[in-house]
Order: C-alpha cells, then structure tokens, then sequence
C-alpha cells in the first residue's frame, strides 16, 4: 500500500456510499473534524461564457448552474476549453466573456473562494510538504491556526509522516496528494481540479478518486473536476459535462460548447463495472467521437 | 531437515532489521539515498585543502629553485621569496601593510555592497516588471556596453579623486554581473510556479519574498561571485590611476622604486584577499542553498 491514510482502507470497506465515508472520523485528534467544520460549498452559474484567442474561438455559449457541494466532471478531447473554462471559473484567465457568478457575485481575479489544482503539483522544490501546504492558508488565520489545519490536512491525504520532506523526496503521487491538501487549506467554497491525476499511473490514479471521494464527503465543497478520462468521470462525479464541436453541422459557430450533460446514476463510491455506468460510459465515448463497440 | 531451520530461522531474523530498515529508506528515501553521498562530498574540503594546496606549494618551490642560485633572474626581475616574505614583515612592522590592506578591503566591501545592492534592486524591478523592463533595459544595456574603465576619466572629473570615485568605480564593476544574473533569472522563473503563488493569494512583495527570489537564489549568488571579483579587479583600476595607499599604490609605487619584492608581496595578498572575500561568500551561499535549493 503507498497511502498510509486510515480513511482510504475504511473507504475502500465501506459499501454504503459517501454518507458512511462522512462518518468516518479524520483522525482522534480533531473529533469534531467529521461534521465539515468551517467548509462552505458555493454554486456557480455560468451564463453564455465564451473565451477566444485572438481570431480563434476556444469556447462559445457555455451556461449552467452548479449546485452547491455537487462534483461536476467536464470531459472532453485535447483542446476543447476545458482547462480553458475552469481557469475562467477560478479568475486565473480574465479574458472570457459571459459571466460567471460565484455564489451571486462575479469571479475575482484569483478569487479566494476557489482553490485550483492543477495537473502538475507545482510545489515549491525549495520548501517542505508541510510549508507548502501552508502556503494554501488564507492569511486571516492565526499561526496556531493554520498550524492545526495544516496538520489537519496531512492527516486527511495520508501525508503527515512526509511533513519534513522536500517535493522532489516524495513521489508523484504524494506529490498531488500535497497539492490538494494546498488546495482545501483556504477551506474553499468551490474546488477547481485541473486533471489533477492525469500524469499519475493508473493504480496511484485510482487510489487518487478514493481519496478525493473522501474529501469531498468530509469537506461538501463544490468541486469542478477537468478531466479526459470517462471512468474517472462517471466514478466520481454527479454530473458530466461534455464539452465539444458541433462537427456535423458547418454552419455552427466555431469554438467548443456543452455537448452534452448528463447525470450519474447511483451515489458514491460506485461499482465501477455497473450496467448503468456502461451504457453511459458509451454514450460519453461516441460523445468524444470514438466508437465504444470496436474497443 | 536440520540444516533447513537453521536457514530459515537465520532468513527470519534477517528479515526483521532488513524490513525495518527498507521502510526507513521508504520513509525518507531520498535524504537516506543523499545523505552518504553528502558525507562524502563533504569530507572532500578537508582532503580537498590538503590536494588545493599541492600546486600552491610546487609553486612556491620552484620560485625557491630558480632564484637560489641559478642566476637565471636577477633580484629586481624576481626576488626570492624569503625576500618578499621579510619585505612582508618590514612593512607589517611600520604599519604600512596593515594600512594598505585595509583601505582597499574597505574600498571593496563598500563598492561591492553598493554595486550589489543596487544591481539587486534594479535587476528585480527590470526582471519582475514588464513595463520597467521595456523602459530601461535598453540604457541599461547601452551603459553596460561601455567598457567600465572608460568612467575613470569622467569619474575624476566630476567626482574628484578621493574616496568616493574609486568606491563609485567598483560599484559599477560589481553591478553589472550582479544586474544581469537577477535580471535574467527572474526572466526564467518557472511560470507554473509563480501562477500557482498567484492563484493561492500572493502578489508584489510577498510573492517575490516566496516564490521568485527563493527560485533565483543559486543565479543571484552566482552573479554575486562575478561581481566580487570584479569589485577587486576594479579596485586595483583605480588604485593604480589615482590613490596614495592601498594595493594597487603598493603595486605602482612599488614598480617605480623598483622594490619587485614589494611588487610581488601586493600580488600575493590581492590573490589571498580575493580568495578570502570569494570563500566567505561561498560560506553564504551554501548556507543559502541549502534553506532555499
């Protein structure tokens, strides 16, 4: 086993879904830890959000509404504006058009009720673990605070025995493990994943959905999951947002939009070789333009 | 089946320190994979002075060779080097050494500190700003075109010629190795990192204090290194043009009465203070890199 965390085997046991995974206590130190203490969930609306670079349209008429605490999956092939569109969603990329509202109010630049992480770690090499999760504190908190969080939160990603190592000491998957413990440390109200275990190998990647599972019951935040890959989708999320081209239609504008939407059957965690979850998992395949019956 | 218990009872108790120790280097694997090579390199600086030393020393012998004896140099083409040795003594003993010496390690360490100080600032704004960066790269270049000594004139015209033109002239000796390793550095900082500092509430100062500087520490230092040994180049520059004490006198004064011994005393110790100031910053360096690198 390469997560040492308590809560990822009792997940792996538990059979009655996210609810029971809730229960599980963080750890003995913080009981009160398993009623999501201080976690908010906020919804985002988006509401005809388009992004062009220069004469070239990546994105056009994208709107929804996410729920507050659901975990939506944007799915798509290579260079449809997913990343592009979660960017957006966080104020990292200021040059969409639409709007989007947090909670209400329209994104900020870097806005502090999101948290972003992203496909690579991007740990400072010359910081510990423990220091660069601390980097993710939100600076009203007191240093006893923060202190308590951070340790709160290797506890939760199965990392605080590695507290003193340096990023390049750990491997790729603690590594991310790190980033996403960065990312809960503002407690934000929506979590903005960036195909964060897409350079992961493919049990670390697995074992990477439970833990995220777990957080997400333990913390209820909104997560915006970017990702290009189906079953990752379908495990995790409550809805799946398939961004795409109209290709058959030439007089269709330019740009990616919402090509589909659908929502998953089934609360989590999820039998991964379920009826329902195949037949969705086709439709999502020829929604990507492959075809599920030759693979 | 005797011999087998006691193979396998032997491979048991094996096993237990083996496993203990497996998750130890599972723990920590790269400090317990780092830590004997360390060692290792560390133990070189001991030894490492003893093998610096050897050419140093074969040196020395060879100037004892050719000047006992031989009659292959005159004393005033190269004195022996008993002969610096007490010319070092005599002028130790009238003060005068002590004085020289420490005039131009002031000289040095106040050019430097401004030349560096400055080359930091301005190498930080031009690297971290855009917008200053179009506005003044172009006159810093163009000023960096021109060859240092050419201020000299200029220099003692405005400024005068005391103190301060010869601090001013180190100072632009060591600012432009140290501007323009800042300068490109923070150029090069990887722009993952300082978006994600971003994304996570840094901005101005506090990301430069934790994600820029912190990346640009081993080019800075490299750039610090450059200008020190520039700042002494230029101190012996201006020593030699204008100056009543200090090395560089000691070297000119010392040609013109024809005292090599002195000659060759100044050049030892520019090469002992050069060495001294650079191992100091070393010293500095290491410690930098190892909280930041």
């Amino acid at each position: 086993m390469i997560l040492p965390a308590s809560t990822l085997t009792e997940d792996d046991v538990s059979t009655t879904g996210a609810a029971a995974a809730a229960s599980v206590p963080i750890s003995g130190s913080s009981p009160a830890a398993s009623s999501r203490p201080g976690y908010t969930s906020l919804d985002v609306q988006l509401s005809g959000v388009g992004r062009s670079f220069g004469d070239h349209t990546v994105l056009r008429d994208v709107s929804l509404r996410v729920a507050p605490g659901e975990v939506l999956a944007i799915l798509g092939s290579s260079g449809c504006g997913k990343s592009t569109l979660l960017r957006a969603v966080g104020g990292l990329d200021t040059g969409s058009t639409g709007e989007i509202l947090i909670d209400g109010s329209a994104v900020q630049r870097y806005d502090e009720r999101t948290a972003v992480g992203f496909q690579e770690p991007r740990l400072l090499p010359w910081r510990s673990i423990y220091k660069n999760v601390s980097l993710g504190l939100p600076r009203s908190l007191s240093k006893a605070e923060g202190r308590e969080r951070v340790d709160e939160l290797l506890e939760l990603v199965g990392l605080k025995d590695r507290a003193a190592l340096r990023p390049r000491e750990i491997s790729g998957g603690m590594a991310q493990r790190a980033s996403l413990a960065r990312a809960l440390a503002r407690r934000p109200g929506v979590l903005l994943l960036d195909e964060p275990f897409g350079a992961l190998d493919a049990l670390t990647r697995l074992k990477m959905q439970d833990l995220l599972l777990d957080v997400h019951a333990q913390t209820g935040t909104t997560v915006l999951l970017v990702t290009h890959d189906v079953d990752e989708a379908l495990q995790l999320a409550d809805r799946v947002l398939l961004l795409g081209m109209n290709a058959g239609d030439p007089t269709a504008a330019e740009g990616a939009t919402i090509a589909r939407l659908l929502n998953v059957p089934g609360s989590r965690p999820r039998d991964r070789a379920s009826a329902e979850l195949a037949a969705l998992r086709g439709e999502l395949f020829s929604g990507l333009g492959v075809d599920s019956h030759t693979h | 089946m005797p011999p087998t218990r006691p193979i396998s009872r032997r491979l048991t108790s094996d096993r237990d320190p083996s496993r203990s120790t497996h998750h130890a280097a599972g723990r920590c694997s790269g400090q317990d994979a780092r830590t004997p090579g360390r060692r290792r390199r560390r133990k070189l600086p001991g030894g490492g002075l003893l093998i610096g030393a050897v050419v140093p020393a074969l040196l020395l012998g060879l100037w004892w060779l050719v000047t006992e004896g031989t009659g292959t140099f005159s004393p005033v083409q190269l004195p022996a080097p008993q002969t610096v040795f007490s010319a070092g003594v005599g002028l130790f003993e009238s003060g005068d050494l002590i004085d020289h010496m420490t005039i131009s390690l002031q000289r040095v360490l106040l050019g430097f500190a401004a030349g560096a100080g400055l080359g930091l600032a301005l190498g930080s704004l031009l690297g971290l700003s855009s917008i200053a960066d179009a506005l003044l790269h172009p006159t810093v270049g163009a000023f960096r075109a021109v060859p240092s000594l050419a201020w000299v004139p200029l220099l003692l015209l405005w400024v005068g010629i005391d103190e301060d033109s010869k601090v001013i002239l180190i100072a632009i000796g060591a600012f432009f190795p140290v501007f323009t390793a800042v300068h490109s550095a923070l150029r090069h900082v990887d722009a993952q990192l300082v978006e994600a500092g971003r994304a996570f509430g840094f901005h101005g100062v506090r990301l430069l204090g934790t994600v820029q500087l912190p990346a640009v520490v081993p080019s800075v230092f490299s750039g610090l290194r450059l200008g020190l040994a520039q700042a002494w180049l230029f101190l012996v520059a201006a020593e030699l043009l204008a100056s009543s004490e200090g090395l560089g006198f000691l070297l000119d004064e010392s040609r013109n009465n024809g005292r090599t011994d002195r000659l060759l005393l100044a050049i030892v110790l520019l090469a002992l203070l050069g060495k001294l100031t650079d191992t100091l910053l070393g010293i500095v360096e290491r410690k930098a890199l190892k909280t930041w690198a």
